[in-house]
């Protein structure tokens, strides 16, 4: 087998993962098929998200993850932060909306399903109010570093995936909030100014469990010593590497984005006149 | 106020998800529960004696399963001592210990079996393809790799550093990690091999 296929079959293979990345593809698809015209950047950037999610998780690279603190830091980092950033940044729910089928798109007015749908959109409301959804994207960091819970989510196959899925899905509800713009849906519209306080304030915590973890000159995850590691690696230098990871790329994204808020509103202004 | 309720409500879901994994692996182990979290024994390797070897030969009695290799300088030798240590404490009867070599490269059965009687007689010795011990290493979250050779053919071999507890059901039952004291271990050891 030559080394790109062996790097493109996935070592764990997930049919709900597998499912959610092929359906996100071919519902974009399907929209821009049906006259959506979302424009160049926008497309590219919800491709590049919904393949970067894929890459990390459904190829070869996710042993990596499994195996070396490093390299599950850098996963983590495109399932929570880089992956929902691109999707969100491209705001689809338009596409997305005329990729669906005619009858699917009435599903919230039916009778029988219109409950179901008026408590999620309550539920979605409460989760997306701008403390609630801070407090879950780095409480949600903290957790699954929690070197208890950390073990467990590593040893577990069931709880590796569940960990996943809560980072993909949480990343995804942030910057979906920090990136709202345009046609006004059910997502709490925040300000600019709220949007940055927002990036700013999920900043220090980040910066601090990352410093924590690189400076530490104890083995803070036993699991990877204990199940063994994809290459030989001192133990402390592949920690380091990781709280690195946590560190700075993880808390510059809030820059980056805070900086993408401001061109937005720049923008706005200069429609205005 | 909303915001307030929101907030506890917020801290008492994640409370509860973490009371809800604090479970997991079972209660009362000494080193770590791993009940539900890791799956059943199962294998196909050759033994020390070069005969194939299946989980259903150590059917009947608790199993400790370990990854290493015979080369290696420092982990393997101090978990051997160490199993060898808490089995003789724990006073079991019956009890195996299966040591898998995950560098059939170098790792033949009578160097396997030299290397395993050094220890104790209970523990057997035992190999497969690198594909093979790859699907059983996969199956309990454990990898290995190999380093490149120096100039006298000598590598390095990274494998797991954790012992797997199996109850005679083949249930996995209790990891020992290099942390656990050797006490811990005949402790959750008697506990596995009454119940």
């Amino acid at each position: 087998m030559t080394p790109i296929i062996e790097w493109l079959r996935p070592w764990e293979p997930s049919a709900p993962v597998f499912i959610a990345c092929v359906l996100a593809i071919g519902l974009y698809a399907s929209g821009l098929m049906r006259g959506a015209r979302p424009g160049f950047w926008p497309a590219l950037s919800y491709l590049l998200g919904v393949g970067l999610i894929y890459a990390v998780t459904q190829t070869h690279y996710d042993y990596f993850s499994q195996y070396l603190f490093a390299a599950h830091r850098l996963q983590h980092l495109a399932l929570h932060h880089l992956g929902p950033f691109l999707i969100a940044l491209s705001m689809p729910a338009a596409v997305l909306a005329a990729g669906l089928p005619q009858s699917v798109r009435h599903w919230p007015q039916q009778p029988a399903l219109a409950p179901l749908f008026t408590a999620l959109r309550v539920g979605y409301r409460i989760i997306q109010q701008p403390f609630i959804a801070g407090f879950l994207f780095v409480g949600l960091i903290y957790f699954w570093l929690t070197p208890a819970i950390h073990f467990d989510a590593m040893l577990s196959i069931d709880l590796y995936w569940f960990m996943n899925w809560t980072m993909a899905l949480d990343g995804l509800l942030f910057w979906w909030l920090i990136f709202e713009r345009g046609d006004r849906g059910i997502t709490p519209r925040l300000t600019p100014g709220q949007r940055i306080l927002m990036l700013a304030l999920i900043m220090p915590p980040q910066i601090a469990l990352g410093a924590y973890i690189t400076l530490s000159k104890q083995n803070l995850f036993e699991i990877y010593d204990v199940c063994g590691r994809a290459f030989p690696i001192a133990p402390l230098l592949d920690q380091q590497i990781g709280g690195l990871i946590t560190w700075i790329p993880a808390s510059m994204m809030s820059v980056v984005a805070a900086v993408i808020i401001l061109a937005f509103r720049l923008e706005q202004s200069n429609d205005k006149r | 106020m909303t915001s307030v309720k929101h907030t506890a409500v917020k801290i008492a879901l994640v409370s509860a998800l973490i009371v809800l994994l604090s479970g997991c692996g079972g209660r009362g182990y000494e080193t770590k529960g791993v009940e539900g979290l890791l799956p059943a024994l199962e294998f196909s390797l050759t033994s020390d004696t070069g005969q194939p070897i299946t989980e259903a030969d150590l059917r009947g009695a608790p199993t400790v399963v370990f990854f290493g290799f015979t080369h290696c300088p420092d982990v393997c030798p101090t978990a051997m001592a160490r199993i060898a240590a808490a089995v003789d404490a724990a006073n079991a009867d019956d009890l195996n210990v299966l040591f898998v070599s995950v560098d059939p490269g170098r790792d033949n059965p009578e160097r396997l079996r030299r290397y395993t009687d050094f220890f104790s007689d209970r523990v057997t010795g035992a190999t497969a393809s690198v594909e093979t011990l790859r699907a059983m290493t996969k199956r309990y979250r454990a990898t290995f790799g190999y380093d490149e050779p120096n100039e006298f053919g000598d590598y390095n071999v990274s494998h797991s550093s954790a012992m797997y507890v199996f109850d005679a059901e083949g249930e996995a039952r209790a990891l020992f990690r290099p942390s656990d004291s050797v006490t811990a271990m005949a402790n959750d050891l008697r506990r596995i091999n009454r119940s």
